[in-house]
């Protein structure tokens, strides 16, 4: 067998203390993702340390954010009433992701670092930058129907999978880390990266960093907020596209908007422009379809996903038009 | 004949061993604990052609617990693989592959090596440590590329009366002369045989010349005539059991290279060995629903009346083995069409071979078939379930035999009630739900009803409990519950006294079980083994009570466990009485039965159609499948609750090659891309709705003592085009590649 050790901590510093001490030691949560990648090869650490101890569970109100743990539970977010009621959004968006049992194991830190699904990263037979830097991106040029239509590297077309960070990629969530060198404060836009001529680094999470929370701010956005997965089976699969849309709306006249997709870029990709158009619109289908012509800008296809050029925009006109209750 | 089956017929008993499965005490090949017991894991090529070059096992033999690594350069030879002969039976024809025997790749994903340690996780371990380099050679994957290539199977070459050869009735494409014509392309994907247990065998030679197998398929005894075969054993030196099958659909009707590579191993490691394939290993060595390419062409008059139909097909198969299937059939014989043509090739690829998967070939067929006949009600305008009616047929149009039953009709006039045709808008696109197009679709399916020959045995003890033996296995379906309440119908013992044991090749003669032929045959014989017990019952019972002289089957009843006089009910007497006057333990013995020649009169066939409420998003595209209702005309019905199981198995089978199924490869390696359950999908529960099943449920005594036509394959074939003409009626788009996924759609 491979050989790796275990051992576990039970306080934040002693975690980072564990996994800066040894090369090529990470940090286990629910495991849902890592010991897959380990059964596999793809990710072969000689040691893990186990962080499901530390204190990093609560949920609770600080200042005017929501404070989450990274150790809560991707199903315990879910179902919170403090989620529930001051942002939906993302308790919708942990429901539309994997299944029931995975979620009562997968933890808030582990899903925004879980890796790409692209099917060529998964078989190690095959080229893949992600996994094996220089291989070559298998997906260019060969089966790419899940692959990117924004942000791509011509060494890297794969998409980050996970439906929770598109949430908290609209709600401008900040991802608070500790680590050998102190403490800090990631804006969730900076924490995915784009694969670049790196696409074997996903986030900006630097050596040894632990997350320990991750900050929803208070917004208006606790009614007209919708989000939608599209897939190929009704659950249980990942996303082909999915919307984060959350509007804030005052006589039928939009205040303030916030839209993200997922299945798109190798990181939750935000629609800024679109958001921009949004705000002082009447809410109507046409507006929303601008919307989504302006946000589909710099969209570009390979030859299995030119359909979520269509997928995409029509996506965002649904799930607009169901966060303003259109439908 | 009476109906002998009035009492227990349709019961929906629970299954007789339920609690088994439930509880984990059902064992499956892979659960076998034996002494001294080695674990085997399969080492497979990463290239799609060429030859090995060398097995680097140095790393593997260092690693902890490793017994052995085992390839083609140190293997010992199989006795019959050297022979030009076929070591086990081809399904259709070619050369099997022989695991081990030389350095030749031929597929992808093909086993090279096997790693033998003391445990599954060491075994596992050390497998990763071979390292195997290769000469490659250009390989031909691609169904596409190279559809120019497809060829007559090798089959009708040999013999040009066969099923698949050339077939044209009455005039050759008649079908051009008709006033109205349609005419379309079909395609379906390779779909990956995925039931729930793993392939899987664990090998025991208990001698030199002795082996045990407890391995995962459809037959026992034709298992057990392979490998005697293959090794050159008497056939009573090869024992196989297989007493609990997680699902099979199909792929456990040939043998695969991990069996012969686990049979191997044991002997040379002289230990027992368990080998139990991986999830992605499945999607390469043990069969599929070969890709498939189809063009059906039907002309028709302007009432409806069909004119000729022209229909061929283009099956994926491997290199060295051809796979061949009825996908065609269905076409000769369903629609009173004067011409028919039908033409059936072969494409041979660089990939592994396939085989029979749930309502094999007609399925296939039933998509392309029942799409067209959706296509031709459309552009004439006509109710598609009239189309069907204005085509029907009392007669079999392939070979002019009467039907030994058909209730086709029936079963569309009640399908159609129970999902409320009459709400279909004959415009597609006419109905909505809020943001969903909402359509209906039918499809009509069916399948030949077989029976073979089969043999029991049954001992009747003397507390009265009886118990029968047979090499049949249960694949999922039930069997042992519908054995027991055949007999219990036919013999007066109440069920829970009734046991049914099976999957063992020292019990009697079965075929495998596939075809839907399971019931007919095998419940035959418990029937043919029940009369014999009970004129032995009869022979015996003036012993016991002298009113049971000279009495006459005819006049007697047997129930309740015991035999009474019909005209006067009271007077009986138990068959454990007569046992105990008699002095015997037990009445043992085995009975076998076979179909007589009076079924050659007729045309047998099961039939099936499916309706579907579909549901299409307007904006993205999405699909629901609403409702579905399925009607069966498939005979006497054993039990209503194992059967209705099949149905919604078939469907929930339908829904997914409709909807998802699609193990897409990528050419430039010859590897598949979606390999496990994240990429290659298959339903969930919320994707499988509601499903009523309606059975005729009439007898068919043509086919066997019961009543009882198959089932299991009527009960997804037709499913998938009822969806796709449902999404057409919906959404207005037809979907003539399958599966109809959302990018299709939107
Ligand atoms: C079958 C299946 C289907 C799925 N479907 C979906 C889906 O539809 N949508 C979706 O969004 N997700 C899906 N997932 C992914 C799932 O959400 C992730 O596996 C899960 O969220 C990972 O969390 P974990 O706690 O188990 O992480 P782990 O597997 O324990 O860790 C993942 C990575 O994060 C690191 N890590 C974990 N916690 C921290 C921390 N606090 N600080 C620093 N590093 C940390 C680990 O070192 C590791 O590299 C699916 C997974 C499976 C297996």
């Amino acid at each position: 067998m491979i050989q790796f050790q275990y051992t576990r901590a039970t306080q934040p510093k002693a975690a980072v203390d564990a996994v800066t001490k040894e090369k090529n030691s990470m940090f286990i949560a629910g495991g849902t993702n890592l010991v897959d990648l380990m059964k596999r090869g793809i990710t072969v650490p000689q040691r893990l340390v186990d962080i499901n101890r530390l204190p990093l569970k609560d949920i609770k109100k600080e200042g005017s954010s929501l404070r989450i743990g990274a150790l809560a539970l991707n199903s315990q977010v879910a179902e919170n009433k403090m989620v529930l009621q001051s942002h939906p959004l993302l308790a919708q968006a942990l429901n539309a992701g994997a299944s029931a049992q995975i979620r009562n194991m997968a933890t808030v830190g582990g899903n925004m670092l879980q890796r790409t699904r692209c099917p060529y990263f998964y078989d190690t037979t095959m080229p893949c930058n992600k996994r094996q830097p220089g291989t070559g991106c298998g997906a260019l040029e060969g089966y790419n129907r899940m692959h990117a239509i924004f942000g791509f590297s011509d060494r890297c077309i794969a998409v980050h999978p996970s439906d929770m960070s598109v949430a908290l990629m609209a709600l401008d969530a900040s991802v608070l880390v500790t680590g050998p060198s102190g403490d800090r404060r990631i804006p969730f836009a900076d924490f995915h990266r784009l694969p670049g001529d790196r696409p074997d680094i996903d986030t900006t999470l630097r050596p040894g960093e632990l997350i320990t929370a991750v900050d929803v701010p208070d917004s208006p956005f606790t009614k007209n907020v919708h989000y939608l997965k599209v897939r190929d089976r009704a659950s249980y699969a990942f996303a082909l596209v999915s919307v984060a849309a959350a509007l804030d709306i005052k006589k039928n006249r939009i205040e303030g908007a916030r839209l993200a997709m997922g299945g798109v870029a190798h990181k939750p990709w935000r629609l800024a422009e679109a958001e921009k158009f949004l705000v002082g619109k009447p809410v109507s289908e046409a507006t929303f379809t601008e919307a989504a012509n302006i946000a589909m800008q710099g969209a570009k296809a390979f030859k299995h996903n030119a359909f979520k050029l269509r997928l995409a925009p029509n996506s965002i006109v649904q799930a607009l038009k169901t966060a303003a209750k259109l439908v | 004949m009476e109906n002998f089956f009035d009492k227990v017929a349709g019961e929906p008993i629970d299954r007789v061993d339920g609690r088994m499965k439930v509880t984990g005490k059902a064992k499956y090949a892979a659960e076998y604990e034996l002494p001294d017991m080695a674990y085997a894991v399969l080492v497979s090529s990463s290239i799609a052609k060429g030859t090995i070059r060398r097995v680097d096992a140095k790393a593997a033999l260092r690693a902890p617990g490793v017994l052995a690594v085992i390839s083609h350069e140190n293997s010992i030879k199989v006795p019959a693989h050297a022979d030009n002969e076929h070591p086990t039976e081809p399904p259709t024809g070619g050369q099997p592959f022989r695991a081990f025997y030389n350095n030749k790749v031929y597929f992808n994903g093909q086993p090279v090596a096997v790693v033998v340690a003391d445990t599954y996780e060491r075994a596992r371990h050390a497998a990763m440590l071979v390292q195997v380099e290769y000469d490659k050679e250009k390989h031909t994957t691609s169904f596409e590329e190279n559809i120019g290539s497809a060829r007559i199977p090798s089959q009708v070459k040999k013999n040009p009366k066969s099923s698949l050869a050339d077939y044209d009735r009455g005039e050759v494409d008649g079908y051009k002369k008709a006033p109205v014509v349609v005419e379309a392309e079909y395609l379906l994907p390779n779909e990956m045989h995925n039931p729930m247990e793993l392939q899987a065998i664990t090998a025991h030679w208990t001698a030199d010349d002795k082996l045990t197998v407890y391995d995962k398929v459809q037959g026992t005894k034709p298992t057990q005539a392979a490998f005697a075969k293959e090794w050159k054993l008497p056939v009573q030196n090869v024992k196989v059991i297989a007493e609990f099958v997680g699902g099979a659909f199909g792929n456990g009707l040939h043998q695969w290279p991990h069996e012969t590579a686990a049979i191997i191993a044991a002997k040379m490691v002289k230990r027992p060995v368990k080998l139990m394939l991986t999830r992605e290993q499945m999607f390469y060595m043990v069969g599929y629903r070969p890709r498939t390419w189809q063009k059906v062409a039907i002309g028709a008059n302007p009432d409806g009346k069909i004119v000729g139909i022209r229909h061929e097909a283009i099956g994926q198969t491997s290199s060295y083995e051809d796979f061949t299937e009825s996908v065609l059939q269905q076409t000769r014989m369903m629609y009173t069409s004067p011409n028919v043509s039908t033409r059936y090739r072969l494409l041979p690829l660089d990939v592994s071979t396939p085989i029979w998967m749930r309502g094999p070939g007609e399925a296939t067929g039933a998509f392309a078939l029942e799409s067209a006949m959706d296509e031709l009600a459309f552009k004439l305008n006509i109710d598609p379930i009239q189309l069907r009616l204005i085509n029907h047929t009392d007669v079999d149009p392939d070979n002019g035999l009467p039907w030994s039953t058909k209730y086709l009709k029936e079963c569309i006039q009640l399908g159609a009630e129970k999902i409320g045709w009459s709400n279909r808008s004959m415009k597609p696109g006419g109905r909505r739900s809020g943001e969903w197009l909402v359509g209906y679709g039918m499809g009509v399916g069916c399948f030949g009803a077989h029976r073979g020959a089969a043999a029991v045995r049954a001992r009747l003890m003397a507390n009265g409990t009886l118990q029968f033996q047979s090499a049949v296995t249960d694949i999922g379906p039930g069997t042992g519950t519908a054995m027991v309440q055949i007999a219990s119908g036919q013999i007066g013992i109440s069920p829970d006294k009734i046991t049914f044991q099976l999957g063992n090749s020292d019990f009697p003669q079965a075929p495998n079980q596939g075809g839907s032929a399971t019931v007919a045959t095998v419940g035959s014989a418990v029937v043919a083994a029940c009369n014999v017990l009970k004129e032995k019952l009869l022979g015996m019972a003036a012993s016991a009570e002298k009113r049971f002289t000279d009495v006459k089957m005819e006049d007697v009843l047997f129930s309740s466990g015991q035999i009474s006089l019909k005209n006067s009910p009271s007077v009986g007497v138990a068959y454990t009485d007569i046992l105990k006057k008699e002095n015997l333990p037990e009445i043992d013995i085995i009975q076998d039965s076979k179909p007589g020649t009076e079924g050659s009169k007729y045309s047998k066939y099961s039939f099936s159609v499916h309706f579907a409420e579909v549901h299409v998003h307007a904006l993205t595209g999405r699909v629901k499948v609403n409702k579905v209702v399925s009607c069966a005309d498939a005979g006497t019905i054993v039990n209503k609750k194992t059967a209705g199981n099949q149905i919604i198995g078939g469907v929930a089978g339908g829904i997914g090659m409709a909807l998802q199924e699609d193990a897409v490869m990528d050419h430039r390696f010859g590897r598949y891309i979606t390999k496990d359950f994240a990429e290659y999908h298959i339903p969930v529960h919320a994707d499988v709705p509601h499903v009523d099943v309606i059975f005729i449920d009439k007898p068919d005594y043509i086919i066997d003592p019961m009543g009882t036509k198959g089932l299991g394959e009527i009960a997804i074939i037709g499913v998938a085009p009822a969806i796709a003409n449902a999404i057409f009626n919906a959404s207005g788009k037809r979907i003539r590649e399958l599966p109809i996924t959302v990018d299709k759609l939107v």
